[in-house]
């Protein structure tokens, strides 16, 4: 067992796990951040995508050492206080979720678009978004979700 | 029968304020008013009727309402709720909603045969079965508020009426909030029955049928949507098996010393078909698990090859021996000797598995002595709504409480116990310890319970005019209904038909998949049809038009769904259109329009439209969700998806080796066209998943003149049949 410090929504956890454990155990086990759910555990459903500095990463196959020098990460429960995000926002204006189970891993990933990409075209959102999985298959709902976030989100001066 | 002794008098209702749970709607109990602000109350009246209540209502208007059923994305967090409240004339602002206990006894509905109660979200039969109980207790439950105002205000119940909450005398122009009658409720006595009369009328809902947001969705956009795979209880250890990819196999562990050694393992438990480690942490049990060495014994399964037992199943088959008679009408054998022509073909799937995004958990935690037990899990119930708990512990029923979480997904998978049931045995090792039991993907995937490899051979005839005189339809695989279902043609004219099922075993796990048998069936019925519409140089929708003479809400499908997606009109040049029809709880035909890479193989589907008769359409937003669910499911299975056996083990492991479809690949739209009705409401989430395989099969018979008759089609088989 080792001790490490995360970083995470703003706040400093203190763990004390093995070196090598997964951040997804440790998030959610550990930390009680439950909303980043297991889906596959080898990057493969995207359903833990989270943000590591800013970036999408899934976190089953991220290792606790890597993230413990100062990264921020932030989950689902850090992207706002009351849903207010646009992203959150435009989900449920659009209705997407059915089981949900998913969802957290979608909206992630689609923040981490519109971050980068605030006007992406349908293409660019379906690719983006290839990597995160959806059994009850609501991909058209996510994909009218991120449109209706893009177009609510305040664009920046060009 | 639930316990109807009641020392509490039924005029004895509370007075008091606060929060009021209206014991209501069960028969064979007393009607009671409870008032949730007297805890001690409260608990006594749980305690000789666990669970009872439909309806807690509080002095500020607020409204709780129970739902029976599973939540597994399928809606009925909020469509029972709807149908509750549109009879209990309620202002939905004010509504929220509760899993009820799992009691079935109190909040079962009619399950398969009369009289009977069952919890068990299966088989899209929720909305269905639920209507004329949700309906009876909302009206009891505003029944309730109207006689407690009229004898309030000294006028007879007849003059008083009710509007969204509010209870209203319109001779001396008096009203109540439901929430201000709280302090003010008697319970009627006797409480009247209700029966469909007394219910409203359809041309006055003001609830259902209307598109409302779902009430659980905001919770899972911000991660608080609780499922049972992220309880955390204090004291709570993790358990996980090693299951192998060899159903039925009997594991020897061959080195226990070194496992136990581990660190953070507490025990290893030894089951029939699995090696069980109980750790500190998951990731402690993992790696035990990873460092299992074991020995798997002989199984059933061994020497069966999935590829190659096809050429067995043709021989079945073609036997002369009959098998089990599902549906027959008329004489078939006659029907095939007089007709001009006879149509022969043979249909195959491969092994589809469930894919539900939350791999099987649940949580369970067994008291010191052993002698009760607490259980949390997302599951579909079942027959027995402590989900096999109480045999495992060999305890008797009422002692275990089960907490119903929202289900990562079901498809037919979490109506089985095997999860559950290991958990209890494994919590039971270390009670009273809470034990979290967690199922990797890729115990989900081996050791899946699968929707069966099957035939379908199909004989058709039709006379000197191209009418169809006769259909037969032989089935042979594993499971019974499982490959069974959907055989049936309830809604085709056609005077000599046979259905019948011929066993094959070959010792997989199998179990109910979307839809079940409905799938491969209508793939192999509609397939046949236009096959035979195609050798007469018919237009397939024309065909199945005279087939559908004598149904007319089937009929009312096909042309609505030939309407929206302008069946006789242009299409791109590459591409053609397929039509389907599947019942399954509600009637509905499918079209799809797809293109062909014809040096890859892929088949793209580029749209899809359904038109659908549910009956009445409770929630028409959410019914319109699950076509499209049911459609990119169907077109991930068709498409993409199978479990291959090699010599008895399952050769997938997880989504590297089972592919879903992913965002890239669905349809510009799927546009849903919902019939109306007045009918009672027929369940959704089965009837869309059947039509793809077929509707894409006869896009591509019209696109190309080639057959595709083997799920899935991958891009190998297309090409394989395009070559052909």
């Amino acid at each position: 067992m080792a001790k490490f410090t995360l970083h995470v929504n703003d706040a400093e956890h203190q763990v004390d796990v093995a070196p090598g454990t997964s951040l997804l155990w440790v998030l959610r086990e550990h930390l009680g951040l439950t909303g980043t759910k297991y889906g596959c555990g080898i990057a493969q459903c995207g359903i833990c995508t989270i943000h590591l500095d800013g970036s999408p990463a899934r976190a089953c196959v991220v290792q606790v050492d890597a993230v413990a020098n100062g990264q921020k990460i932030r989950t689902i429960e850090g992207l706002s206080e009351n849903r207010e995000h646009p992203v959150q926002k435009a989900w449920i204006a659009a209705q997407a979720p059915q089981c949900g189970y998913c969802h957290p891993g979608q909206i992630m990933q689609a923040v981490a678009l519109l971050e980068t990409n605030p006007n992406p075209t349908r293409e660019e959102i379906k690719s983006y978004m290839n990597g995160v999985l959806c059994r009850c298959g609501t991909y058209l709902r996510i994909l009218k979700a991120v449109e209706m976030a893009a177009e609510s989100t305040p664009k920046p001066e060009s | 029968m639930p316990n109807t002794k009641n020392t509490i008098s039924r005029r004895d209702f509370l007075r008091t304020s606060g929060e009021v749970a209206l014991f209501i709607g069960v028969s064979g109990l007393v009607p009671q008013l409870v008032s949730c602000r007297d805890t001690d109350k409260m608990r006594e009246q749980l305690e000789k009727h666990p669970v009872t209540a439909w309806v807690k209502l509080s002095e500020d208007g607020g409204i709780t309402i129970c739902n029976p059923a599973a939540e597994m994305g399928q809606g009925s967090m909020t469509s029972l709720p709807v149908v509750f409240a549109e009879e209990f004339d309620a202002d939905w602002s004010r509504v929220s909603v509760e899993f009820s206990p799992q009691e079935a006894e109190i909040y079962g509905s009619e399950g398969w045969s009369p009289g009977s109660k069952l919890m068990m979200t299966v088989g899209s039969r929720t909305t269905h079965s639920y209507w004329p109980v949700m309906r009876k207790a909302g009206a009891q439950a505003r029944y309730v508020l109207m006689s407690s105002a009229a004898a309030y205000w000294e006028v007879p119940i007849a003059e008083v009426t009710t509007s969204e909450s509010t209870v209203i005398h319109e001779k001396s122009g008096r009203e109540m909030g439901y929430g201000e009658l709280v302090p003010h409720l008697v319970m009627p006595d006797p409480l009247p029955e209700f029966t469909e009369e007394d219910f409203k009328d359809p041309s006055d809902f003001r609830l259902i049928g209307k598109v409302l947001p779902r009430t659980e969705i905001p919770e899972k956009v911000d991660g608080s949507a609780q499922f049972a795979i992220d309880i955390r209880l204090p004291g709570m250890v993790y358990g996980v098996l090693e299951r192998g990819n060899l159903h039925g196999s009997k594991p020897t562990l061959t080195n226990e010393a070194a496992i136990r050694e581990m660190d953070g393992v507490i025990k290893i438990v030894h089951l029939d078909y699995a090696v069980g480690i109980i750790a500190e942490t998951l990731e402690q049990a993992l790696q035990a698990k990873k460092s299992l060495q074991i020995d798997w014994g002989p199984s059933e399964a061994l020497g069966h090859n999935s590829q190659q037992v096809y050429t067995a199943y043709e021989e079945i088959a073609g036997s002369e021996n009959r098998g089990r008679v599902i549906a027959e009408t008329g004489d078939v054998e006659r029907a095939f000797s007089s007709a001009a022509k006879v149509y022969t073909a043979d249909f195959k799937n491969d092994y589809v598995y469930h894919s539900q995004m939350e791999p099987l958990n649940a949580v369970v935690q067994v008291a010191e002595d052993l002698k009760s037990a607490e259980v949390w899990v997302g599951s579909q119930q079942g027959p027995d709504t402590k989900l096999g708990v109480p045999g495992i512990l060999g305890i008797p029923h009422e002692k275990v409480k089960v907490h119903l979480q929202y289900l990562g997904g079901g498809f037919g998978r979490r109506s089985m116990n095997d999860f559950v049931e290991e958990c209890a045995i494994l919590a039971k090792e270390v009670a009273p310890k809470p034990l979290k039991l967690v199922w990797t993907r890729k115990d989900d995937v081996t050791y899946g319970a699968f929707r069966p490899l099957s035939l379908q051979r199909l004989v058709a005839s039709t006379d000197r005019n191209g009418n169809l005189t006769g259909f037969s339809h032989c089935v042979v695989g594993d499971g019974g209904n499982l490959v069974a279902s959907g055989v049936a043609n309830d809604h085709y004219d056609i005077p000599n038909q046979l259905a019948e099922w011929r066993e094959a075993s070959n010792g997989i796990r199998l179990k109910h998949w979307r839809a079940v048998g409905h799938g491969p069936n209508k793939f192999a019925i509609e397939c046949m049809l236009d096959e035979i519409a195609h050798a007469q140089k018919t237009d397939p929708v024309d065909f199945r038009r005279k087939l559908m003479a004598k149904s007319p809400r089937a009929l009312a499908t096909l042309e609505k769904a030939a309407e929206i997606s302008d069946w006789n009109g242009p299409v791109a040049k590459g591409r053609a259109k397929g039509v389907a029809f599947v019942e399954h709880g509600s009637l509905g035909t499918g079209v799809c329009e797809i293109s062909l890479n014809r040096d890859t193989g892929q088949v793209r589907v580029h749209k899809f439209w359904i038109a659908l008769d549910p009956g009445i359409a409770v929630q028409p937003d959410n019914i319109k969700a699950q076509m499209e669910g049911g459609i990119i499911m169907g077109m991930s299975s068709v498409l993409k998806e199978r479990i291959t056996i090699a010599d008895g083990r399952v050769e997938q492991s997880n989504f590297d080796t089972y592919q879903l479809l992913r965002m890239q690949d669905i349809p510009e739209s799927i546009e849903t066209v919902i019939i109306p009705s007045a009918e009672r409401p027929e369940g959704v989430g089965e009837t869309a998943t059947p039509m793809v395989a077929c509707a894409i099969a006869n896009a591509f018979l019209k696109l190309t003149g080639k057959r595709l008759r083997h799920l899935p089609f991958t891009p190998e088989r297309v090409l394989e049949v395009l070559n052909s």
